[in-house]
């Protein structure tokens, strides 16, 4: 695995590297490989870096039960799960590429810097040839560019800054979960059938990157629907209590309430705003309202009964109806005892979507399997019909608009889907200013030799 | 005029539990001389009580009804929590519904029996070792205690409702002469901060009034002196470390309503209050109160739109920003004594 | 030699055949075998361990020697890599201008904020260091997004300017290089079923180590470090005899606070990117805990310390079930299944748990830290031995506080 990069001076150390090995003829060099972690043996290592400590421990859990599940039914175990539903016929149970699939694992922290220590031991320890997972976007922006840089595929987990696809895109990294503009295009129709076009909004907004593309595509859809945006306030991450940024809110004359916050932050900002009687309250002689543009089932059940009624959007929800759904669902729910989350649900896709896409293009270069995944067109992952886009790797499929149900059935029951958008209405084409603009550029692929 | 009474008033709840907590750091710093960095998961361990009665108030037998399906389309098993056996339906949810209150009297017995415990089995070995060593091994410990939480609670935030009754938004704005509808505080964080005033006060007069405070306040200050004189100070000192983890403990308890427990909370207010008792001065009781209140009054101004639109990010950095004012401005923070972790 | 007199010429030579050596002494277990879990001998982990060396031998100088508890050292240690960052999106993917840069830049930065710090002691100072940290953090997520990155942290882009630098060739990434040699390079060798990769960027960081190792002897050994130790140990007497401990304070605050830059701009160097959360108050933590964990004031400790704690947090997390199934698969099933059950607690996702009964199990029964671990074995053997001989190289460090 010698690192030859392709310019002039990287070129003459990469040859000055392979001298030394010449002269040393007594032992066998490694260095020959097309690519990075070339599998030559009759097994194939993936890297499942999913945060294991830290604020979404929970969900990081869920992502591995979701590749160990991904695991079992590429190599045959299990009862196949969405093996048969998928509109690709390439995976017979027998591996990728006929290679026994073998994973390694990795805690990242939901922190940049211990997400890429993980990786590269991975990479540069277990030979992995594919690293996924994760359930942050600061995390998968960092784990991106490593593998970019590194010559492995990243296939992301639970990610849904526009950046991962838009400014930050990498031509390594390839993403199947939604993204705040899809979730700001679907909302927008939804809301203002629900609550009229004559609304004033006030956002609060989780002080960062995440939270600063969400407010920016939310506010842009609804406000093209007539909605007015009276304020839009930064709430530090690391806030727990925000009764200080919920109570201005009845005082501002708005009459929506939108709460760009995830995991944690929901739970608390959502809890504060029923408390603070926001549920209850009247506003311009309208019903006072609130929305969560990125809901979290597992985050959900934090926030209880307070969600009952308040819309927002996801990626994938285990009530879906669908073939695929239910056959994923069922072998999950069969084997953990529970629904899989629309964390697990990306994971598993994405690990099906890779090795599938090495089948086609028999080969694990991940030049060669980017280029099988790129404008790859399927079915029959619970999505419906979904397209890899080839200019920025975001899957375009349909959007479920979701909202709280006001009595569950059981723990798992919190969330009902009251409209799918579809996929026409949340394109966007890849220069979009949201996006990065016309600077955002993949670069070329990296098999890292 | 409105806003700023609002943020102030707003202020209270958070200011409240900065105050309990480094009330207790104080507590146990001034008796037994120790800096303990597991304190913010004594309050962890307060709000996880509340969600622990919780669990075993609702602890049940599966019911299976036919009519209504699973999620894999099997027969839906109804969870009956065995509190209906045993007093009914109506009875049963009225108590499942009173979880957190209840749990005031589940956690005191616990929180003190932590305490102790860990005064015993820990603490007390640490007296005489340096100040690093004890941030160390509590720092240790902190870890610990949360990793256990989180082994048997998971690392998403569990809601912990407060009772219905306590429900709905108290009209402060009507009684002082604002408009109705100006100035809203929720009952339970009124509620919170009254417990807060007497609980803080309970400490102080068991200080002041009774003979086993007055002692533990002469250790304070000479603890050498107090075990010539033939007292047993090391008992009162143990017993004085499960009542700042029984205190600690309570805040947490009467928290997790406001804020649904995470295992990770406790180090989330561990720095915070650590800023709130220096600011307040080492080893002062009343120090610790006062800038517990403070910093979370001016937290809650400066998150305030106008505020922050003249100094960019001034929410984010406020609480060490007025630590380094009045450290700079006041050596010992506002109420410290002389001499104290100078060296 | 080297200015060093004989023990401690003897310590820098073996932690150089240490660190030179390492891709050899850190893979004891040959591939493939159950117990290759335990071998950290890839570029990434010998990276970080001779890394976060440099930022503890550097806290050290501050907190071993002065017994100024600074809670905020991470701080500098991102600015550092900020500052490298931005060197190599503006001027030349070379990390020598970044590594220099990002020292500089810390220094700056210590100066000030240790000038404002050191006007109070003992655990004021500790929280002054804390609130100019984590106002860094704070800062660095939100309001300066335009600066940092905010969430998403910098990384070098194909179309940064950097001035320096020929354009890339079309399809090449920008690599942090040293004059050319890529830090990602490593050149592995085979021996039976040993695999040891010898990586660029691990050896500009070792020999960097060893310099700031060096540098440190030094200091520990010069009149410097002398009234350093006296503002430790009596600040007062040092006053009454006319000396100003204020300006040896800030020298060597500044001292660790370059060394962290350093670090820093060496992890930039060895992977190009930042994210805030490297100046959070657990970053902070942390080094005060491979300090102490290592031994507080020996030369040696810290660096050991780091070693440990890096360890622990990139071995043992990467430990799941399945492993742990099949190191006990020769046990019988039941057993098998106990044992794993009794194990997994402590592994994969509990690593933290383990880390935490490991420091206090080292704060209990070994105050000094590793290096007293390592004295006590050294003197048992001693005793055995019934001969005096000379103390192995870490024993003679300083005593811990």
């Amino acid at each position: 695995m010698i690192d030859l990069k392709m310019n002039r001076r990287g070129l003459m150390k990469g040859a000055a590297a392979v001298g030394v090995g010449l002269s040393a003829p007594q032992f066998f060099v490694r260095g020959a490989n097309a690519f990075t972690n070339e599998p030559t043996g009759s097994s194939v290592t993936l890297g499942f870096n999913v945060p294991q400590t830290g604020p979404y421990a929970d969900e990081g859990a869920d992502e591995l039960r979701a590749y160990e599940l991904a695991v079992e039914h590429l190599n045959g175990g299990g009862d196949g799960g969405m093996l048969a539903t998928f509109s690709s016929k390439t995976l017979e149970g027998n591996g990728i590429f006929g290679k026994k699939v073998e994973y390694v694992t990795g805690d990242t922290q939901t922190k940049s810097d211990a997400a890429r220590a993980s990786a590269r031991s991975m990479i540069e320890k277990d030979g992995a040839v594919m690293i996924t997972g994760g359930s942050s976007s600061g995390v998968a922006v960092a784990v991106q560019a490593l593998c970019q840089e590194a010559g492995v595929i990243f296939m992301a987990g639970l990610t849904h800054s526009n950046d991962t696809t838009g400014k930050d895109r990498k031509a390594n990294g390839f993403r199947h979960f939604f993204n705040s503009y899809m979730s700001g295009a679907a909302l927008a129709p939804v809301l203002s059938k629900a609550y009229g076009t004559d609304r004033k909004a006030y956002h609060l907004t989780a002080d960062y990157n995440w939270g600063y593309t969400t407010e920016q595509a939310v506010r842009e859809s609804t406000e093209a629907m007539g909605w007015e945006t009276v304020n839009a306030v930064k709430t530090p991450l690391t806030q727990t209590d925000f009764s200080s940024y919920i109570a201005p809110v009845l005082q501002s004359g708005a009459d929506v309430l939108v709460l760009n916050h995830y995991g944690g932050n929901m739970v608390n900002s959502l809890t504060n705003a029923v408390q603070f009687g926001l549920r209850a309250a009247q506003a311009n002689g309208k019903n006072f309202e609130i929305v969560v543009p990125l809901y979290s089932r597992l985050m959900a059940r934090g926030a209880g009964s307070n969600v009952a009624g308040i819309y927002g959007s996801t990626n994938w929800h285990w009530s879906l109806q669908d073939e695929a759904s239910k056959a994923f669902v069922k072998s999950f729910g069969t084997k953990y005892g529970f629904p899989p989350s629309q964390a697990a649900h990306t994971c598993y896709v994405q690990t099906l979507l890779y090795a599938d896409a090495v089948n086609r293009a028999g080969s694990f270069n991940p030049c060669a399997v980017g280029e099988a995944l790129e404008g790859f067109e399927f079915d029959g992952l619970g999505n419906g019909p979904t397209l890899y886009r080839a200019e920025d790797h975001q899957c375009f499929k349909d959007v479920l608009v979701v909202r709280g149900k006001e009595n569950p059935e059981n723990e798992f029951d919190l969330l009902e889907v009251v409209e799918v958008t579809p996929v026409s209405q949340v394109m966007y084409s890849p220069d979009h200013p949201q996006m990065g603009g016309a600077e955002a550029t993949l670069g070329t692929c990296n098999p890292g030799a | 005029m409105e806003v700023y009474i609002q943020q102030m008033v707003n202020g209270l709840d958070k200011g409240s539990a900065y105050a309990l907590i480094a009330l207790g750091l104080t507590l146990i710093f001034g008796t037994l001389g120790v800096v303990n960095f597991a304190h913010g998961a004594l309050f962890m361990i307060g709000a996880f009580c509340a969600v622990t009665l919780s669990r075993i108030l609702t602890f049940s037998h599966e019911v299976v009804d036919e009519t209504r399906t699973d999620f894999l389309g099997n027969p839906l098993k109804v969870d009956v929590p065995y509190i209906y056996d045993i007093f009914g339906e109506a009875t049963g949810s009225v108590i499942i519904d009173w979880a957190v209150p209840l749990s005031i009297l589940f956690a005191i017995p616990v929180m003190i029996a932590i305490g102790v415990i860990m005064e015993r089995g820990l603490i007390r070995h640490f007296y005489k070792r340096a100040h690093a060593d004890q941030i160390l091994v509590t720092f240790g410990l902190a870890i610990v205690l949360q990793e256990i939480i989180k082994y048997f609670y998971g690392a998403n935030p569990i809601q912990t409702p407060m009772p219905d009754a306590f429900e709905g938004v108290f009209d402060i704005g009507a009684i002082i002469g604002f408009g109705t509808g100006e100035i809203l505080y929720p009952y339970w964080r009124l509620i919170y901060f009254g417990f807060a005033m007497v609980i803080v006060a309970a400490v102080f007069a068991f200080l002041q009034f009774t003979t086993f405070g007055m002692v533990v306040r002469a250790g304070m200050a000479d603890r050498e002196t107090v075990g010539l004189l033939g007292i047993d100070i090391d008992k009162r000192f143990t017993l004085m470390f499960g009542i700042a983890a029984a205190v600690a403990g309570l805040a947490g308890v009467m928290y997790a309503p406001i804020v649904s427990p995470n295992y990770h909370m406790g180090m989330d207010f561990l720095v915070l209050s650590f800023v709130v008792v220096v600011v307040g001065g080492m080893g002062s009781l009343p120090g610790a109160v006062l800038a517990g209140f403070l910093l979370g009054i001016l937290e809650s101004l400066a998150s305030l739109q106008e505020v922050v639109a003249l100094v960019p990010g001034i929410n984010q950095v406020i609480i060490y920003l007025v630590a380094i004012i009045i450290l700079l401005t006041r050596p010992r923070g506002l109420m410290g004594r002389k001499g104290v972790m100078e060296d | 030699m080297l200015g060093l007199n004989k023990k401690d010429f003897l310590l820098l030579l073996i932690v150089t055949m240490l660190t030179m050596l390492a891709p050899f002494v850190l893979n004891p277990f040959p591939e493939g075998s159950a117990l290759a879990q335990f071998n950290a001998g890839y570029p990434d982990l010998m990276q970080r361990f001779v890394i976060f060396g440099i930022f503890a031998i550097g806290f050290n100088i501050l907190f071993g020697l002065t017994g100024y508890l600074s809670f905020g050292h991470a701080a500098f240690l991102g600015v550092g890599s900020y500052a490298a960052i931005w060197m190599m999106k503006l001027l030349t993917m070379n990390v020598i201008p970044a590594i220099i840069v990002a020292v500089v830049v810390a220094g700056l930065f210590s100066v000030v904020v240790g000038f404002i710090s050191l006007r109070r002691s003992g655990i004021y100072f500790s929280i002054l260091t804390l609130a100019f940290a984590m106002m860094s953090y704070q800062l660095a997520y939100s309001v300066l997004t335009p600066i940092t990155g905010g969430e998403t942290g910098l990384q070098p882009k194909v179309n940064d300017p950097r001035l320096l630098d020929s354009a890339l060739v079309d399809g090449a990434t920008p690599t942090a290089n040293l004059f050319g040699l890529s830090m990602r390079s490593s050149y592995e060798l085979e021996i039976g079923s040993w695999l040891f990769t010898f990586n660029a960027g691990y050896y500009v960081a070792a020999v960097v180590m060893l310099l700031s190792f060096y540098l440190a002897i030094r200091i520990f050994r010069s009149p410097f470090g002398m009234m350093l130790r006296a503002v430790k140990s009596n600040q007062n007497r040092m006053k009454y005899t006319g000396l100003n401990p204020k300006p040896y304070t800030l020298a060597a605050f500044v001292i660790s606070g370059m060394y962290a830059g350093l670090a820093g701009g060496l992890m930039v160097a060895m992977d190009s990117q930042v994210g805030p959360e490297r100046m959070f108050w657990t970053a902070s933590g942390e080094v005060v805990l491979m300090t102490i964990l290592g031994g507080v004031g020996t030369l040696i400790g810290p660096v050991l310390g780091a070693g440990a704690i890096k360890y622990m947090e990139n071995i043992i997390s990467k430990i799941n079930t399945e492993i742990l199934h099949s190191w006990f698969s020769f046990l019988p099933d039941g057993l098998e299944d106990l044992i794993v059950n009794l194990t997994y607690p402590f592994i994969g996702k509990g690593w933290h748990l383990t880390l935490g009964i490991v420091f206090m199990l080292v704060v209990i029964f070994l105050p000094g830290g590793l290096v007293e671990g390592a004295q006590r074995i050294a003197g048992l053997i001693r005793r055995k031995d019934k001969s005096g001989g000379m103390p192995p190289a870490s024993a003679k460090a300083e005593p811990a506080e």
